[in-house]
């Protein structure tokens, strides 16, 4: 998928988060890597249409994305977005997490959705989880469940914000076993994470976002191996310090 | 898990607090050297039926009107039209600041009479409505502030529309939220109804008075007054205890 970020900027109440973003490649998979604070979550956001950017142009596959609310329902709806914490709906179950969209943004008729979704499930193992409301799951199976959802509606992309922070390693290697998985057969995605070994293996291509733009890109390989700028080389340094 | 006591502890405890409570009653009677006698009030059995229904139905009248008003109020304050929001939050501050008493005679003869409302049943379920909405609004506000953001982003992103969001996320994760207090609140507009008797709606506060100027026994008529309402506010209280373990099951999170 081709990707546009044509000066982006985005600022809160007078706090400038994102700065002048320019980038622009064609990916499979992208993770996005940088210090927290510098903006990623609120990059992704903007991809997937759920923030206006402040000024600046969007485009995918050579289309600019238009930000007025109309047009952004449709945009929203062909891109899956995977949330950190808290993205499933806490009144649902999880099958009716996944039924709720191809519902009502999609006009599937009921039994075609508990088909799609109980399909889905059983793809990756819930099928046991099917009837629990998301307290009663546990984070790692949130997370697998959020995935199922964003898989539901078939979308172009899947965004995913950092989905494994909240989660002890066992749990982050059964939602990225997932993820690579998904990716494997096809599915173009952008992740944020802080999980290098899998934006390093996983992931062919790697944005470094630092103090609100984007400092360095490129293929993850050299990302990697031979980063460029400083801050990206210190980051690295840090991050990777403890690392076997 | 807390082990429940065993039936005869239960039972003991049960017979023993009985005993305190009407004992207590029993003993300020006799030191007073009060007979109660309730068999007077048989004859008026009609009268109080219909004051019942009048409460009821006032409270009932009272409690749509409020849902509505309070709805209104609590949307109202978060408005960016400043008058509109300045508006709500001033009539929840001013209504919850003052006695329903000031408010009932302040309505009713001020009000009421400069804009030619005189039927006083509406008056009243008005009066009471305008009271009870500015509580009712404070519970939405809260209700409201209580869903996490999270959830409204996530309709966003699975592509609802802001109709479908108030619909399918909004409102049910709000109803789970605030319906015991709600059912709380009602139980409040039983009681706050008692005081229309003060504009001579012939509710069951009313009625005991009409009826205590007739036997002169005022003791027990209040008494059975108290009972009465009592046997409406407890029924309420049920509902509200079977909608609070409703809503546990389905988000015990909270």
């Amino acid at each position: 998928m081709k990707i546009v970020l044509d000066k982006i900027c985005k600022s809160f109440a007078g706090k400038t988060v994102l700065k002048n973003v320019c980038y622009e490649d064609d990916f499979n998979a992208l993770a996005v890597i940088g210090p927290s604070g510098a903006g990623k979550s609120t990059l992704l956001r903007i991809i997937g249409g759920l923030l206006p950017p402040t000024s600046g142009d969007l485009y995918l596959d050579g289309i600019k994305v238009s930000f007025s609310e109309k047009e952004l329902l449709a945009h929203r709806r062909t891109i899956g977005f995977v949330f950190q914490t808290k993205g499933l709906f806490e009144h649902l179950t999880a099958l009716e997490n996944v039924m709720l969209p191809l519902i009502h943004s999609f006009q599937l008729d009921k039994a075609e959705a508990a088909e799609r979704a109980r399909e889905l499930f059983a793809r990756f193992g819930l099928e046991e989880e099917g009837h629990k409301y998301p307290h009663q799951l546990s984070g790692g199976q949130q997370q697998r469940i959020q995935i199922a959802r964003a898989m539901a509606i078939k979308p172009k992309l899947l965004l995913l914000d950092e989905p494994t922070s909240a989660l002890d390693p066992e749990l982050t290697a059964e939602v990225l076993d997932m993820l690579g998985e998904l990716q494997a057969g096809g599915l173009k995605t952008i992740i944020v994470t802080h999980e290098m070994g899998f934006a390093k293996k996983a992931c062919e291509k790697v944005v470094f976002v630092a103090d609100g733009t984007v400092v360095e890109s490129g293929d993850s390989r050299q990302i990697f191996t031979e980063p460029q700028t400083k801050a990206l080389q210190a980051f690295l340094n840090k991050v990777l310090e403890w690392q076997p | 898990m807390k082990k429940s006591p065993a039936l005869f502890y239960k039972s003991i405890s049960v017979v023993l607090v009985t005993v305190i409570l009407v004992g207590f009653v029993w003993i300020s009677l006799v030191r007073i050297n009060h007979r109660l006698d309730f068999s007077t009030l048989w004859a008026y059995k009609y009268r109080l039926w219909q004051g019942f229904k009048m409460t009821l139905i006032m409270a009932f009248a009272s409690l749509l009107v409020s849902l509505l008003l309070g709805s209104v109020a609590a949307m109202a304050q978060k408005s960016r039209f400043l008058v509109l929001s300045y508006l709500a939050k001033i009539y929840i501050q001013i209504i919850r600041g003052t006695p329903l008493l000031v408010q009932i005679f302040f309505f009713f003869y001020i009000i009421g009479t400069a804009w030619g409302v005189d039927n006083r049943y509406l008056a009243g379920v008005l009066i009471l409505s305008l009271f009870e909405g500015a509580y009712i609004a404070e519970i939405i506000r809260g209700g409201l502030e209580s869903i996490d953001e999270s959830q409204f982003e996530l309709a966003k992103a699975v592509g609802l529309t802001p109709a479908k969001t108030f619909r399918l996320v909004t409102f049910p994760l709000l109803m789970a939220r605030i319906l015991p207090a709600l059912t709380g609140q009602f139980a409040s507009i039983i009681k706050d109804s008692s005081l229309l008797s003060v504009i001579a709606i012939p509710e069951l506060t009313q009625i005991t008075q009409e009826i205590s100027a007739d036997n002169y026994r005022l003791f027990e008529n209040y008494f059975f007054l108290g009972l009465l309402y009592f046997v409406m506010t407890f029924a309420v209280s049920l509902i509200t205890r079977h909608l609070e373990r409703m809503y546990k099951h389905e988000n015990s999170a909270g």
